[in-house]
């Protein structure tokens, strides 16, 4: 998957993966992850760029056991979504726990992993993964 | 060897994998006999040098309360970076939210790398070119399945952040000494997997000859004898080398063992004297005098004298609280974590 | 725009592991059986809109437009792909209803195709991913299974219905294919069958999900000029048609379960159709999964929230029932390939109004509807089709 490898993207992107960047829309309020221009739920846009809560609850999550090419081997995974202190829900992986001791209302922390590499050569993709706290 | 300027300990922070293998596992797996340590730490799947080392630098940063904008530089010491080319320390200084404007390094002198991290971080603090910085220790051990290495080489990392304001400072360095010469016990070859090493020759003249050398170095420039310190922690590839050698210049025991963690989480190299040191610093009270020596295979040893200040023990890094979370796993599923599996489908 | 658009013609292939077959082979099958059907020379038609989703991903080819064209042998019409996930099909038949009924156009074509058994299972997980937000939802490593595997989670969760109840959609689409030529699964399975398959993300489990299959259905849709023209009795109707889109990732929606852009598709296509929700005869829902079978049957009010099952255990889905879906399959099992499926939902529908469902047809059908989902329902297209005599 030639998008899969794209290096330029994972550069462009690793401020808001590498530390929760979101906005908080000024005029309806709520809170985004990641960064954006216009607020999803009111069309405003001004956001003011935030640094997420690192702190929040799993509202939701599955289980892969069928991943995605550059995903495979490390099958099964949990991903949830997850509920910050600020409001913004973030989509994720959970880590340092076994998929059947997740449950929805766990309270969880931000981690930084290791998501995926692009082959075994190439460049190594880092984000924010939650953990149960 | 003194800096002219005191530089301390601002903050520290200690990150250990939450998953473990039994050393008796390890037997089990080849058969063999003894275990040189009870059980060691493992990454898990999405872990290396890279991640650990930004756990541990986060907890320093926050203990330390220095704004991050305000932090000059950072060194990384490992020799295990996720890159053979491409920095560590980049991913690191962007990923904590650093400055841009900072000096940054990924360093690498085997075991011995955290601890040299740190001594250079304190220089550039000393004089005066920057005001903090943070200097960790980090590794994801590899060793060759089968190699008696297997049973200790952990994963772990320990950041400090320095700083030579005096408000801020939990431990002052008192004193360096530095000693190196070129001894091949260990090594591992540009592109080559795994590490080699030299068995028993790693003891003596490699182990021994630098931590008992740097030791005494730094104890007859400053006139100190082995009772005028609380604390030693020396770097620990296994329990028997850092007890010896305590045995050798004259400490005792209990001087040892509190940063002794080696039959916990196996030997995380650049990460190994220094996680020691996390703990006794959680530990320490106010003006207690701490003596960490590590030991870099090629070979080298850096000892340097701590001294506690007022400051200490008002907050406490997570070391304890990651040496009790253990999730044990079997040989297979190390060998997954560890990457070690040929042809894997991925 | 007044003017009316018609189906004049409909053609597939079998949906299946077409091993023998590439993405242009089945497109341009399923166009000829159009052409064929509708009785028409193939250069009558002035527009080809090729839906369909991954065959960058999967074949390394875009302009499809282009090449189906010149594989059809009509280079010179005006031609593109029609791209909006799974629901680029019923997005493509209203992009030809556009053009037909603005009058630019009296006769054009829409073939919708997916050629999904080129590469490794993987890498079509890989590639319907693409339908979620690439850099910040499927970076995380989720499937879209695992997607709508949280809509499901949340509808349990929400009604407290067992799991088995939704997974008897499922069962539904098989019986309903065995008869359907083009069905992929022309057998039927147990709800046991059903609920002993893998786990795929939990809690879907494999025999929940769509099959992966290669396939291609067409439609000639014209306008009342060309009838004039090319006269004929059975006339279908496109009286309705909307698309409408939600928040692109599920979970940033405030009611995950509200599927707004189907409410507002529906809402629009069944005002332009003047048509309510008792007169439709047969309905056709995206059921990706079991549970996207269950929710619209709800949204519609064919059953009150948290208890669309019951229309399934009392065979009220089915051809007699309250309102038979899916009658020829559904995305279960008469198959699911991506850019064909909103046009295959079509033909099924084409079928049932033309009186040739045999063994599933609904009595004296006239008004069916189709919604088709792309994303986890970020892209709702809605067409209601209805006989003319």
């Amino acid at each position: 998957m030639v998008w899969a490898e794209s290096v330029p993207r994972v550069w462009r992107e690793r401020v808001k993966k590498y530390r929760l960047l979101g906005g908080k829309c000024l005029k309806c309020g709520s809170v985004v992850y990641p960064y954006r221009p216009a607020c999803p739920y009111c069309g405003h846009e001004e956001l003011q760029p935030l640094e997420l809560s690192r702190r929040g609850r799993v509202i939701n999550f599955t289980i892969i056991r069928h991943p995605p090419t550059g995903f495979v081997g490390k099958e099964p995974y949990v991903v949830a979504i997850v509920e910050l202190e600020d409001g913004a829900r973030v989509l994720a992986q959970l880590t340092d726990v076994k998929p059947e001791d997740v449950k929805i209302g766990l309270e969880v922390e931000a981690v930084f992993r290791k998501y995926r590499e692009q082959a075994s050569n190439g460049v190594i993709e880092y984000g924010i993964k939650f953990r149960p706290v | 060897m003194k800096f002219s300027t005191i530089v301390g300990i601002a903050g520290y922070g200690a990150y250990v994998p939450v998953y473990r293998i039994r050393g008796s596992e390890i037997s089990r797996m080849w058969g063999a006999e003894e275990e040189t340590v009870e059980e060691k730490s493992v990454p898990g799947l999405d872990e290396d040098s890279l991640t650990m080392a930004y756990e541990a630098a986060r907890e320093a940063l926050q203990m330390s309360r220095v704004k991050r904008e305000d932090v000059g530089a950072i060194l990384v010491g490992s020799e295990s970076p996720p890159y053979a080319v491409k920095p560590t320390a980049t991913v690191l200084a962007e990923a904590l939210g650093l400055s841009q404007k900072i000096v940054a390094i990924d360093m690498e002198f085997a075991c011995k790398a955290g601890t040299t991290a740190m001594l250079l971080a304190a220089g550039l603090i000393a004089s005066g070119a920057i005001k903090h910085g943070l200097a960790i220790g980090t590794d994801n051990a590899q060793a060759r399945p089968g190699d008696e290495l297997e049973f200790t080489a952990g994963a772990g990392a320990a950041a400090f952040l320095l700083s030579r304001d005096s408000e801020r400072m939990l431990a002052s360095i008192e004193n360096v000494f530095s000693y190196v010469t070129d001894t091949p016990d260990f090594w591992r070859r540009e592109g080559e997997e795994f590490p080699r090493h030299t068995f028993r020759f790693t003891g003596s003249p490699a182990y021994f000859h630098h931590v008992l050398s740097a030791a005494k170095g730094l104890m007859e420039e400053t006139g100190l004898k082995p009772n005028d310190f609380d604390y030693v922690i020396f770097h620990q590839p296994n329990v028997k080398f850092p007890l010896r050698a305590a045995q050798l210049l004259g400490f005792k025991v209990d001087q040892v063992k509190p940063g002794l963690l080696c039959n916990e989480i196996g030997n995380t190299y650049a990460a190994a004297s220094l996680l020691g040191l996390a703990r006794v610093l959680d530990i320490a009270k106010p003006n207690q005098r701490i003596l960490v020596v590590s030991f870099g295979s090629g070979a080298g040893s850096d000892a340097i004298s701590f001294i506690t200040t007022e400051n200490i023990g008002v907050s406490k890094s997570s070391i304890e609280k990651l040496l009790a979370r253990k999730v044990y796993v079997d040989y297979a599923l190390y060998s997954k974590h560890k990457g070690t599996l040929k042809g894997v489908l991925r | 725009m007044n003017g009316k658009v018609y189906i004049i013609g409909a053609g597939a292939t079998k949906i299946g592991e077409h091993w023998d077959k590439s993405l242009r082979d089945l497109a341009v099958e399923a166009l000829f059986a159009a052409v064929k059907d509708a009785s028409i020379d193939k250069r009558d038609v002035e527009a080809l809109y090729v839906s369909n989703m991954m065959s960058g991903e999967l074949q390394g080819q875009e302009h499809l437009g282009a090449l189906i064209a010149t594989w059809a042998g009509i280079p010179g019409v005006a031609a593109c792909k029609v791209e909006g996930a799974c629901a680029c099909g019923g997005v493509a038949i209203h992009q030809a209803y556009l053009a037909v009924a603005s009058g630019l156009y009296d006769c054009v074509a829409v073939v919708g195709v997916e050629k999904m058994t080129d590469v490794i299972p993987s890498d079509v997980t890989a590639a319907l991913a693409t339908a979620e937000d690439q850099d910040y939802v499927v970076f995380t490593g989720t499937s879209f299974v695992g997607l709508n595997a949280l809509i499901y989670r949340f509808y349990l969760e929400k009604y407290r219905v067992k799991q088995e109840d939704i997974a008897r959609f499922a069962v539904h689409c098989h019986k309903m294919a065995v008869s359907n030529p083009y069905a992929q699964f022309r057998r039927p399975v147990s709800l046991e069958d059903v609920m002993s398959s893998p786990v795929i993300a939990d809690p879907i489990r494999l025999l929940e999900c769509a099959p992966v299959g290669d396939g291609a259905a067409a439609l000639i849709l014209c306008n009342e000029r060309f009838l004039k023209e090319n006269p004929r009795d059975d006339l279908i109707e496109i009286s309705g048609t909307a698309v409408a889109t939600d928040i692109v990732s599920m979970h940033e929606r405030r009611d995950p379960l509200a599927a707004s852009a189907l409410r507002r598709a529906l809402d629009i296509a069944m005002e332009k159709a003047g048509i309510e929700t008792k007169e439709i005869d047969v309905l056709e829902v995206h059921d990706a999964f079991t549970i996207l079978g269950i929710l619209p049957l709800e949204l519609m009010g064919y059953a009150p929230p948290g208890e669309g099952w019951r229309l399934v255990a009392e065979g009220q889905v089915e051809p007699g029932g309250k309102i038979p879906t899916n009658t020829m399959g559904g995305l279960k099992a008469r198959g699911h390939p991506v850019g064909g499926t909103g046009v295959y939902q079509v033909l099924d529908i084409v079928t049932q109004l033309r009186g040739k469902a045999g063994s599933n047809q609904v009595e004296d059908a006239e008004i069916g509807l189709a919604q088709n989902f792309g994303g986890v329902a970020s892209t709702v297209a809605v067409n209601i089709l209805k006989r003319v005599r």
